[in-house]
């Protein structure tokens, strides 16, 4: 089945399985494999992406579902070879470890702070419950989250 | 002098690729031609095979083959910590099953397809035939009477019965001690959830019998040692690959069918094959932890002198016994049993106990939790027996400020350790004089807070390699590093230990760079790679700063010691006249006359002139087997609200004070205890895995086990103090899995101190606001507190 997309800017077109998930197609059809899966139930969120600029686990929609979509993966986020503040505020924050969840945090936590500026730390866990990490305890995600939405309320 | 690089939280190295998706973890390499894996899995926990059925799966599009365990021939998998004296049975743990299943996720089959969809498909489409038999999952209950036999060969399934101590002398102690506390203490199944799943790939050269295997390994060269065991080529035609690695927590030391399974198709077929566990898989097959069945009791004076502790442990072993299992619940959990504490008996019986549960083995901690969770637990039952402040019966117990070695009675000897001093401060951090009154006054107004106070003392970064000898670990402790510097002065550090989250490309650039004066960001950390790293035995046990950090630091002083000589020989001075500062080595006396440890490197390298005797480059490598182990310790403390009406548990406040000694880079240490703490609560709190009667595993996804999630917890308090080992060159010790170890009981005790007024004692871990709502009526129709 054909799908066409733009991903990351640029446009996409691809044959693919109709089953074939989304996730699926960005890692093998586009080697974008930065997008990681880390559950099959929708729940770690380690997929997530942006699609027309809302925030969405790649795992719950097949590819042919985004066709004609604009995606944003974390190899997008990049602006001018600059990184994005919140790509900046985790690397600053020490908020990692294995950095398996990252791109899903990061691309997770960007939208939330795009459309919550100024979000208090309570807010930002509340947020967070669908993105999963076992390595950090959630203290420098919170920290790195919160100091971009700070910042981006001009705080 | 500059700011020391040793001693400062700078951001870590690694960040760079993991925050942009640049970074490469196994299942995101490709191979032109890979076909993928697929493993038909039994849905029993224990049946014959009676027959398997596969043309319908051969003859679907895109499958290659199918093989079952007829087909394969390879060696079994082999389990690599043989406890002596322990009557110890190594039932044969196949590949793929022969004959019989012994848990839900026994591999049965393998597809190769050219799709990994297809490849599932075609899984799906095999045919097994089964004869259900009677199933096991309780530890205690399978090495009873009447259980299921679960491998002919391991009577009453008990794998082994490790004995520590001497019985006649606890039960001298405890038949004349006033006060004996006991309790049945369960360490459910907790599922080690690394996010990134398990994945292998493999690829074989047929014209220079060579195999290279990536996959997500803790270890790649004891990855590589099994696999050649297994499938017959030669170890230096094994190489073994260990990419980005997104977490393991215990799970991706041992060596899995699957890897075996992989590289045995790859050889058979002559083409790549890849195979990459989903989560629901990874909850069936990949190891779990903890498991016991604990029956413990604690003797102590009605005046508050801890007189002894001992325990009788069933440890669930799961339908085979797993690269490292029968170490975990003996020598890294009994050794512990004396924890901070003055007490002088101990004695533990573990009985290994095979079952029909996924096969279990060293899960972040690894036994330590075990013996802190009923240690802690115990103090606060002899507390409340005597009627005295649990912290003032931790204080009266502690083992008193020593720096050099003090002998416990299990044997250890712990390296050195301030405790009084780490509890002290923790417990003026929490404001434990004035929660008491808090307490009491929310108490009257209907609401129920309480703290739980743990002080600990661990072992990790283990060794010396004789003692694993004596305790039967087939392999060695010591690690062994490269310090390779490039003629343009540019350092790579290479290690056989294999890090995977830690920062610990890091931390141990930031040793070398205090050692020899690189800047920090001139120094690589290679690791992961068996051809491109020496040996090295892996990153577990929080061994890796201790031990490889050990090994870099000496390497790093030879070849300090050697730019000391040459620098010297280069400004025509007398080498007792260099003085050595920041990187830099100049004449006393002459202090416009230097040598950058950068110009040293490139004359060694070109060797134009060197001093009689020295042979030419700048690299120096050691090997590093530590001449004991090192002993963390701290206290940490929770302060939790509980709701009587719900039983819902709210985790207010967390402070932990750990000493690890000096701390080479303080956010990378507090990042451990902030991870380690949340893995250890949640233990507490809301994850464990859950069987059916008939050894279906209830939590088999996401959407069923409790992982903690960042609104379960607030804002941690860490303090730290530092007390340097006395026998590592730079006095640091591990912390991967302190946060763990303490953070479990230090939650639970604090949840029941909160229910001490409504009369609940006990509950079974994880404290679900349902099992703690349900205690909570239970008490009360008792009659409730008093």
């Amino acid at each position: 089945m054909q799908v066409s997309m733009t991903v990351n800017g640029v446009a996409q077109e691809a044959d693919v399985d109709p089953r074939t998930l989304l996730v699926h197609f960005l890692r093998e059809a586009l080697d974008l494999t930065g997008t990681k899966i880390g559950c099959d139930t929708s729940q770690c969120g380690a997929c997530t992406v942006h699609l027309n600029g809302k925030v969405l686990k790649s795992c719950t929609l097949l590819a042919v579902q985004a066709d004609g979509c604009e995606v944003t993966t974390i190899e997008g986020l990049a602006e001018g070879g600059e990184h994005h503040p919140m790509q900046t505020a985790f690397w600053e924050n020490h908020g990692l470890q294995c950095g398996y969840c990252t791109p899903g945090m990061i691309m997770a936590s960007a939208a939330f702070v795009r459309d919550n500026p100024g979000a208090s730390e309570a807010e930002i866990r509340h947020y967070l419950e669908g993105n999963i990490c076992r390595c950090t305890g959630y203290h420098n995600i919170v920290k790195a989250v919160k100091q971009v939405a700070d910042s981006a309320a001009g705080a | 002098m500059t700011t020391r690089i040793f001693g400062s939280g700078i951001k870590r190295r690694e960040d760079p690729r993991l925050i942009t998706g640049e970074a490469r973890y196994t299942d995101d390499i490709k191979l032109p031609g890979v076909l993928h894996m697929a493993v038909v899995r039994s849905p029993y926990a224990h049946a014959n095979i009676v027959g398997i059925d596969s043309s319908a799966a051969e003859a679907m599009e895109g499958v290659v083959a199918v093989f079952t365990g007829d087909d394969v021939d390879l060696a079994g998998i082999p389990t690599a910590w043989l406890i002596p004296d322990s009557d110890l049975k190594t039932p044969e743990h196949p590949a793929l099953a022969k004959g019989k299943v012994r848990y839900v996720g026994d591999g049965v089959a393998i597809v190769l397809a050219d799709d990994r969809y297809r490849a599932q498909d075609a899984a799906d489409a095999v045919v097994v035939e089964y004869e259900e038999l009677p199933a096991v999952i309780d530890p205690e209950e399978a090495a009873g009477e009447g259980a299921p036999l679960i491998h002919d060969d391991v009577e009453g399934n008990i794998a082994f019965r490790w004995v520590m101590g001497d019985r006649d002398a606890s039960d001298a102690v405890f038949n004349s001690a006033d006060v004996v506390v006991s309790e049945r203490i369960l360490q459910q199944r907790l599922l080690p959830t690394a996010m990134e799943p398990r994945s292998a790939m493999a690829q074989y050269n047929a014209a220079t019998q060579e195999l290279t295997l990536w996959c997500t390994s803790q270890n790649p060269h004891i990855h590589r040692f099994i696999i050649s065991a297994v499938t017959g080529l030669n170890e230096n035609k094994v190489r073994v690959i260990a990419p980005e690695v997104g977490g393991g927590f215990g799970s991706k030391i041992p060596c899995y069918p699957d890897e075996a399974l992989v590289s045995w198709a790859a050889i058979k077929l002559g083409v790549p094959v890849k195979w990459t566990e989903t989560r629901s898989e990874n909850y069936l097959i990949t190891i779990h932890g903890r498991d016991h069945v604990q029956h413990v009791e604690m003797a102590a004076s009605n005046d508050g002198k801890l007189l002894g502790v001992r325990a009788t442990v069933y440890a669930g072993m799961g339908g085979y016994l797993s690269t490292a299992a029968p170490g975990i619940p003996t020598i890294l959990h009994g050794l512990l049993y004396v924890g901070p504490y003055t007490m002088d008996s101990v004695f533990c019986e573990s009985i290994g106990v095979m079952t029909n549960g996924t096969p279990t083995d060293a899960y972040r901690g690894a036994g330590r939790p075990e013996a802190t969770f009923l240690l802690e637990r115990m103090v606060d039952n002899v507390a409340r027996a005597i009627d005295m402040d649990p912290v003032e019966l931790r204080r009266k117990n502690l083992i008193p400020a020593f720096e050099d070695g003090y002998e416990v009675a299990t044997t250890l000897i712990y390296d050195s350790g301030d405790y009084p001093t780490a509890f002290e401060k923790a417990l003026d951090m929490a404001g434990y004089s004035d929660f008491r009154q808090a307490q009491a006054n929310a108490l009257a107004s209907g609401r129920y807070l309480g703290i739980g106070v743990t002080a600990y003392t661990e072992m990790c970064g283990l060794g010396p390699s004789q003692v694993a000898g004596a305790v039967g670990f087939q392999g060695g402790l010591w690690e062994s590093a490269t310090v390779r510097v490039t003629p343009t002065g540019k350092v790579q550090a290479l290690i056989g230990a294999s890090p995977h989250g830690q920062g610990s490309e890091t931390t141990l650039a930031q040793i070398i760079a205090e050692e020899l004066g690189f800047p920090v960001d001139d120094i690589e950390v290679v690791h992961g790679d068996t051809t491109e790293t020496p040996m090295g035995w892996g990153t577990y046990g929080s061994r890796t700063t201790p031990v490889t950090g050990a090994a870099l630091a000496h390497a790093s002083r030879k070849l300090k010691d050697k730019a000391r000589v040459l620098a010297a020989h280069l400004m025509e001075a007398n080498v007792d006249d260099i003085e050595y500062a920041d990187g830099s080595f100049s004449v006393r006396g002459s202090p416009d006359q230097a040598q950058s440890i950068q110009d040293v490197a490139l004359m060694a390298h070109l060797a134009w002139n060197m001093p009689e005797g020295m042979d030419p480059g700048f690299e120096e490598s050691q090997f590093y087997d530590p001449p004991n182990f090192v002993y963390p310790f701290g206290t940490h403390i929770a302060i939790v609200e509980v709701d009587a009406e719900t039983g819902e548990v709210e985790l207010q406040r967390y402070i932990a004070v750990d000493d690890c000694g000096p701390q080479i880079n303080p956010e990378i240490v507090a990042g451990q205890i902030h991870g380690g703490v949340v893995q250890g609560a949640a233990q507490a709190l809301c994850e464990g895995a859950i069987y059916s009667d008939d050894g279906q595993l209830l939590t088999g996804s996401m959407m069923d086990y409790c992982m903690p999630k960042a609104d379960m917890f607030p804002n941690f308090e860490l303090g730290e103090t530092v007390t340097p080992s006395p026998h590592h060159p730079v006095g640091v010790k591990g912390v991967g899995e302190t946060g763990t170890i303490a953070s479990t009981p230090t939650v639970y005790n604090a949840v029941l101190d909160a229910l001490a007024p409504l009369g609940v004692k006990q509950i079974d871990m994880p404290l679900t606001s349902a099992k703690v709502w349900g205690a909570i009526q239970a008490a009360s129709a008792n009659g409730g507190g008093n």
